[in-house]
């Protein structure tokens, strides 16, 4: 057997550590400002209104909470596929996983109506509810990850860590569908009434998840000076790049079985074609940052050489990914619902069959960014009091056999 | 048809009765003008249940509709306290005050032909916003009026994202001067309640009463379960559509005309 690398706690006593913390402690600062000022005032000062009811801190939270379930997948792989060679990188992606469904919730319960309720939420469920499913997924999650990463830590519960693993992939897939369902269940809306809605999400989550896996793992050994050896490197890279084409075709099937349907065709031409700025993060955001460079860099040889790039292309996977749920999200709301098929409404006082504008506040966005922040802080904050990251990952400590292609 | 809430000789309760003489003639019913119909299912006192033996409903006469006239809408903001003439939301943007009730004109992209009509609430069998409402504070009463608990919603406003007729509405701020009946919060969603408090204590909603003050008589209230109600028989001879019906929420509004 060869010989497994030790877990170290990062040292994290230098300026450059502490200097992150301060600048993510800021941004946490600055989301529960921004949350106070909202629920001081209520909702009229933001963006959002009777007809995009829910805004820029939605698309952040369903963003992090999709990333949370993909994040975990470098987990899955190695205890629930049993892969050596992820071993190593497991214990990180369950934290991760962890702090970035935290901060999707943060946001999700600080944009309430009467956060002040959660307990409410808590304790009145409605089963029926797909939104009330979640919650029970979302604590689930947080228990499941929990006891999978102590049988990790734990010497002597190592005989566990599979049977952990394999249930918390199980339940992370079934929190994706059931993250996905929610946009699944309202059927009236032309933008969301797509069978495909549910394992699309499962694919974004995998998608966006690694992106973020990757450049925290680049920060993190970067910035504590441990080796990270390609043959690691590569494999997250190429399977990133799996990931990415994999979503652009999901989105592909996706907009093409809706122009088949007659009843979604005003739909997609309002994406595709006629929609302004959601046209715009469509073609640009999401296909073209999101999707195409971030293909290009990762299989051109020249280019995937660099790690700077690298890292860009999955910081565009991640720009790509927000545009893309800033299109379902509020693009899906701004499309007027059919209330008179075969009518044309020329007057009305509730914007009826008009395209609802939507113009984010800074203090929607530094919620959202808000919860990107207690993600990281949280992660930062962990990776020094545990031992959460291998001593090295240089290709000799992690895969003795790896060649350099 | 339901029997007026007060005993004052109003001209609304003359209206409603010339209203129900007509009706009761459509349906074939010798009925003298005047007389007031009480349905047995709907004597009831205020502290009992809402009973499953009602269902009560609307019907919207389309081509009976006033263009331009907004007496429902009116009268709906004065029963209920929200809208313009309350100033009730004063820091809200216009899209984000409240509306419980609306009036839309249509145009049908190949007749051409105009006509308006209200939107409100459709008070569904199979409620979207109930089903999707977390908390269960979104419900539907035993006789088919859907409301929202203002106690136990949290303002997640899932219940606006399922909704297929846009009938709900989110507070956007702090209100003031409330009717006793119809509390609202900042924070928390509400729509069309047909009137519960009236129709509790044996009333009709004040949208179809003002209808029926201005003379145009297109809408009508009462219990879809009845089948000797106005309502339902008016449905039976002369029908009534759901808006999207295609979603099968079976809807408690009917629309004629469309
Ligand atoms: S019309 Fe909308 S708010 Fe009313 S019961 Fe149906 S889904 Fe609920
Ligand atoms: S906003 Fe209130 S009524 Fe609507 S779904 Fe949420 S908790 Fe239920």
């Amino acid at each position: 057997m060869k010989k497994t690398i030790p877990f170290l706690a990062i040292e994290g006593r230098s300026s450059g550590y502490y200097m992150l913390l301060a600048i993510l402690a800021t941004f946490i600062l600055a989301s529960l400002g921004a949350f106070y000022y909202m629920e001081h005032h209520g909702h009229y000062v933001t963006g959002m209104s009777n007809q995009i009811v829910w805004g820029m801190p939605h698309v952040f939270a369903v963003f992090l909470i999709v990333a949370a379930s993909g994040i975990l997948n470098v987990a899955s792989i190695s205890s629930a596929f049993n892969k050596k060679a992820y071993k190593p990188l497991a214990r990180l992606s369950a934290l991760a996983a962890v702090a970035l469904l935290a901060g999707g919730l943060m946001i999700l319960v600080l944009d309430l109506g009467r956060p002040e309720r959660l307990v409410i939420a808590m304790t009145y469920y409605n089963l029926k509810s797909i939104f009330a499913w979640n919650m029970l997924l979302y604590n689930g999650f947080f228990a499941i990850v929990i006891v999978y990463l102590w049988t990790m830590m734990q010497r002597n519960l190592g005989k566990y860590t599979r049977v952990a693993g394999t249930a918390a992939f199980l339940w992370r897939l079934a929190l994706t569908t059931g993250t996905g369902s929610i946009f699944g269940f309202l059927v009236a809306r032309q933008g969301y009434d797509a069978a495909i809605m549910a394992p699309m999400f499962v694919i974004m989550s995998f998608s966006f998840g690694l992106a973020i896996y990757i450049l925290v793992l680049m920060a993190s050994y970067n910035w504590t000076e441990r080796p990270l050896g390609d043959a690691i490197f590569n494999r997250l890279k190429n399977l990133l790049g799996v990931f990415v084409a994999a979503v652009l075709y999901f989105v592909a099937v996706y907009h093409l079985t809706n122009l088949y349907e007659a009843q979604h065709h005003d739909f997609e031409m309002f994406i595709l074609r006629d929609g302004g700025i959601y046209t715009q993060l469509f073609w640009l955001g999401q296909v073209l940052i999101g999707g195409v460079i971030p293909l290009i860099i990762f299989y051109t040889p020249a280019l995937a050489k660099s790690r700077g790039l690298v890292g860009f292309g999955a910081l565009l996977v991640i720009l790509g990914g927000l545009a893309q749920v800033y299109g379902i999200i509020i693009g899906g709301q701004a499309f007027p619902m059919t209330i008179f098929p075969g009518k044309e409404v020329i007057e009305t006082t509730f914007a009826d069959g008009a395209i609802a504008s939507y113009v984010p506040t800074l203090a929607e966005t530094l919620l959202g960014l808000g919860g990107f922040a207690v993600a990281l802080f949280l992660i930062a904050f962990c990776v020094k009091i545990m031992q959460f990251l291998p001593a090295s990952l240089a290709d000799k400590d992690v895969d003795p056999h790896y060649k350099a292609s | 048809m339901t029997q007026p809430v007060n005993n004052k000789e109003t001209t609304t309760d003359i209206y409603r009765r010339q209203f129900l003489g007509k009706t009761a003639a459509a349906a074939g019913l010798a009925l003298a003008p005047g007389m007031i119909l009480t349905e047995v299912a709907h004597a009831r006192s205020a502290d009992q249940p809402a009973s499953d033996k009602n269902r009560w409903g609307l019907l919207i006469n389309t081509n009976k509709c006033g263009t331009g006239c907004t007496a429902c809408v009116s009268a709906c903001q004065t029963e209920n306290g929200w809208g313009e003439i309350n100033k009730s939301e004063p820091h809200s943007k216009a899209s984000q005050k409240a509306v419980w009730i609306r009036k839309v004109k249509l145009k049908d992209k190949l007749t051409g032909h105009v006509q308006s009509l209200p939107l409100m609430c459709q008070h569904c069998e199979h409620p979207p916003c109930v089903d999707v409402c977390p908390t269960g504070a979104s419900m539907k009463r035993k006789d088919g009026i859907v409301l929202v608990d203002k106690h136990i919603c949290i303002g997640c406003r899932y219940c606006m994202m399922a909704c297929p007729y846009k009938a709900r509405s989110f507070i956007h701020e702090a209100l003031e001067n409330q009717k006793v009946h119809a509390p609202r919060g900042k924070g928390t969603v509400e729509s069309c309640t047909m009137c519960v408090h009236r129709v509790d204590t044996d009333g009709t909603p004040a949208c179809v009463e003002a209808c029926n003050a201005e003379g145009h008589q297109a809408m009508y209230f009462g219990d879809l379960k009845d089948s000797n109600s106005a309502i339902s028989v008016e449905l039976r001879n002369n029908g009534g559509q759901q808006l999207r019906q295609d979603l099968a929420l079976n809807t408690g509004v009917r629309y004629q005309g469309l």
